[in-house]
């Protein structure tokens, strides 16, 4: 992106910490993303940046720093905070709860109701089901609970609840880690869609062929801080590599 | 669940020479079950979100003790308005309910706010509750008579619904099985989802007819009051039972409340990523338990006709055990109400069984030990697939069970 510093990004995370006890997980991180980009965070074990994300994500947030959302300062308290600024997250570790059936699982925490006030199983699993078909068509099992699903028809259960709700801002931490060739792809697909209609994705993963291919900038993390973000035109995949396993910034990135 | 009920009961009626299976004894057992399974129909909730009460028992005879105190103190003396006044038993129930629900709430809110675990919280109540008892200015005397009209919340000859409104109700209970299939049938139509084969459907709402027509003729009006002779009808406890069971089954299958305390009992994490308010969740599983308690306390001591000071004293472990029979689990998340009802059956129908076999009380509780433990054991087997296990367990179970009947017998 060449005119990143003209637009307003969607989103913009400015000296975000966040410590455990003494150890400083984030540290001073500055970070944005604009409409219809992806921006890859990439680093080693440990670096930080599933606990970054998180502070966007309302899961554990910041102890300090500032996060705008479309220019305007915001406060991230909790996920339903992120939720109401189009925040949708897929998380590392699968956030399902097992004995629940997939419909369930996609709506937790925002059932549709009936007038009296009742879950409404049926509009829940009906739109589940319309959300399935564009991300895994061969998805059936829409109500059997999700523990005796697959890895990869998991992952299919927690994308389509960050896809459903018309997200502005997509976190996915590391959405192919548990999917086979074909699932990945179709993973890839939805990136380059959701994308295309105008959401802004940070991308968390350690595959840098997967970065290269995704993302538009890439932001690498070492040690809680931020090495550098850099444009993905502008540098190899040997350069990238090198911020991540020493943290030099190349010569030629901006 | 329902095959062992059956294998239970026949094999009493077998034993006891056809003792078991008449009006009488299943119309009895049917009120003894009935506060059990009413307290254990909150127990699952608190269960399946990974805590556990200890607290009930004592609860139950704090607020029976309190009511009692209420209705044949307080009301006719304190405040001066006399003996059975038509409004009394209606005060009297609804202070212990909201006595039960505040006192649900401070467990409740000690748990999911203080960050004290469950056992702990409620290990303490059941101190705190039953020793209160003897600090309502009354040392701890029993309590007695109580008001008329409350009476007729335990049962008892003139606390029964009586031939007519037996049929009443049960043609409503038909109506509504009939219906809530049919409903949910369409429902699922309308939003172009697969429905079961009509034939299923059909099965399943006329299976429910014929059991909801059968208990009641075989039982409630096959069993004729010693007393007046008539046909006694479904007794009150029995009816408040069927009311908190299908209350409590809407709450947690068909509201938000329910699908967060699952989703808590499923994944903790994954519940409070999702946006729900856990904390609160936890606490009003304790509230309902409060007031369960509260309606269980009226059951027992209106049967009783009085408040004793060691009212529910063990019931903690009869609901426990009856949630866990019924198919609760202890690691989290699964567990059904109509489940827990059921256990609450099979505990009181071994007890019966036992006393109808004239079985000492203390080989009662070793085989109740004994069945407790080789239901979970089974359950646990089947639902890693080790089937061989659970075959183990059963038999082992069985024969240890038969071992202490049959030298037990007197
Ligand atoms: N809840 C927590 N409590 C304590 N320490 C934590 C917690 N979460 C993360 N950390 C620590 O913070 C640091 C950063 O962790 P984080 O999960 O953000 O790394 P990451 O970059 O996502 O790594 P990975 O690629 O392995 O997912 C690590 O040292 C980790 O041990
Ligand atoms: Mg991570």
């Amino acid at each position: 992106m060449t005119d990143t510093a003209t637009r307003t990004p969607l989103v913009e995370m400015r000296d975000i910490r966040v410590s455990f006890g003494g150890l400083r997980a984030v540290n001073g991180v500055t970070i944005s993303l604009f409409p219809g980009e992806v921006v890859a965070l990439v680093g080693g074990n440990g670096a930080g940046k599933s606990t970054l994300m998180h502070a966007l994500a309302g899961a554990h947030p910041a102890d300090s720093g500032q996060i705008f959302v479309n220019g305007k300062a915001v406060t991230i308290g909790n996920p339903r905070d992120a939720r109401t600024h189009g925040i949708e997250v897929i998380y590392q570790r699968l956030a399902l709860a097992d004995n629940i059936d997939a419909s369930g699982n996609v709506f937790l925490g925002r059932e549709l109701r009936t007038r009296t006030g009742a879950l409404d199983d049926s509009a829940m699993a009906s739109a589940t089901r319309d959300v399935m078909k564009r991300l895994n068509p061969r998805f059936k099992n829409l109500n059997t609970a999700v523990r005796s699903l697959s890895g990869g028809q998991r992952q299919s259960v927690a994308i389509a609840r960050a896809v459903h709700f018309n997200a502005k801002i997509l976190i996915m931490d590391e959405p192919t880690a548990a999917l086979g060739p074909a699932e990945t792809e179709q993973v890839r697909e939805l990136i380059e869609q959701l994308k295309s209609e105008g959401i802004g994705i940070f991308l968390i993963s350690h595959d840098i062929h997967d970065v290269f291919d995704l993302a538009d900038r890439i932001s690498v993390m070492m040690q809680g801080q931020l090495v550098g973000t850099v444009d993905k035109h502008k540098v190899t995949k040997d350069e990238v590599l090198a911020m991540i396993i020493m943290g030099q910034k190349p010569a030629a990135a901006n | 669940m329902v095959a062992a009920l059956a294998v239970i009961w026949l094999g009493f009626h077998f034993l006891s020479d056809g003792a078991f299976l008449t009006s009488r004894n299943l119309w009895n057992l049917s009120v003894q079950s009935a506060s059990i399974a009413i307290m254990a129909t909150g127990m699952v909730l608190i269960i399946v979100s990974r805590n556990i009460d200890l607290s009930v028992g004592s609860l139950l005879g704090f607020i029976g003790y309190v009511m009692a105190v209420m209705q044949a103190r307080w009301i006719p003396e304190t405040f001066g308005l006399g003996f059975d006044q038509p409004y009394t038993w209606a005060i009297t129930l609804a202070v212990g309910v909201v006595l039960g629900a505040a006192i649900g709430a401070v467990q409740g809110a000690v748990v999911a706010y203080g960050g004290v675990p469950a056992f702990i919280v409620t290990l303490g109540g059941f101190l705190v509750w039953r020793g209160l008892i003897f600090r309502m200015g009354e040392q701890g005397k029993t309590i007695s008579p109580l008001d008329t009209n409350f009476q007729l919340l335990g049962g008892g000859p003139d606390g029964s619904l009586g031939a007519t409104r037996s049929w009443i109700l049960g043609v409503i209970g038909c109506i509504g099985a009939v219906l809530s299939v049919w409903l949910a049938r369409r429902r699922r139509r309308r939003y172009d989802l697969a429905v079961r084969p009509l034939g299923v459907d059909v099965g399943i709402a006329v299976l429910s007819c014929v059991v909801i027509i059968a208990g009641i003729w075989l039982v409630a009006i096959g069993y004729e009051s010693p007393i007046t002779g008539d046909p006694s009808g479904v007794a009150n406890p029995v009816v408040i039972l069927i009311l908190v069971t299908i209350v409590v089954t809407y709450m947690a299958r068909r509201r938000r409340f329910g699908r967060y305390v699952y989703a808590i009992g499923g994944n903790p994490e994954a519940a409070e990523l999702g946006g729900i308010n856990t904390r609160r969740t936890v606490m009003m599983t304790f509230v309902l338990m409060g007031v369960l308690c509260a309606v269980a306390a009226a059951v027992q001591t209106a049967r009783l006709n009085a408040a004793v000071t060691n009212l529910g004293i063990q019931n903690e472990l009869d609901v426990i055990s009856a949630a866990v029979i019924g198919g609760t689990s202890f690691s989290g998340g699964i567990g059904t109400i109509s489940g827990a009802v059921l256990g609450a059956v099979v505990m009181q129908s071994l007890r019966s069984g036992m006393v109808l076999l004239r079985i000492d009380s203390p080989s009662q509780d070793i085989v109740v030990g004994i069945v407790l433990v080789t239901a979970v054991a089974i359950d646990a087997a089947l639902r890693l697939g080790r089937r061989r296990t659970a075959g183990i367990s059963l038999t082992v179970g069985l024969v240890l069970a038969a071992l202490i009947i049959q030298t037990g017998r007197q």
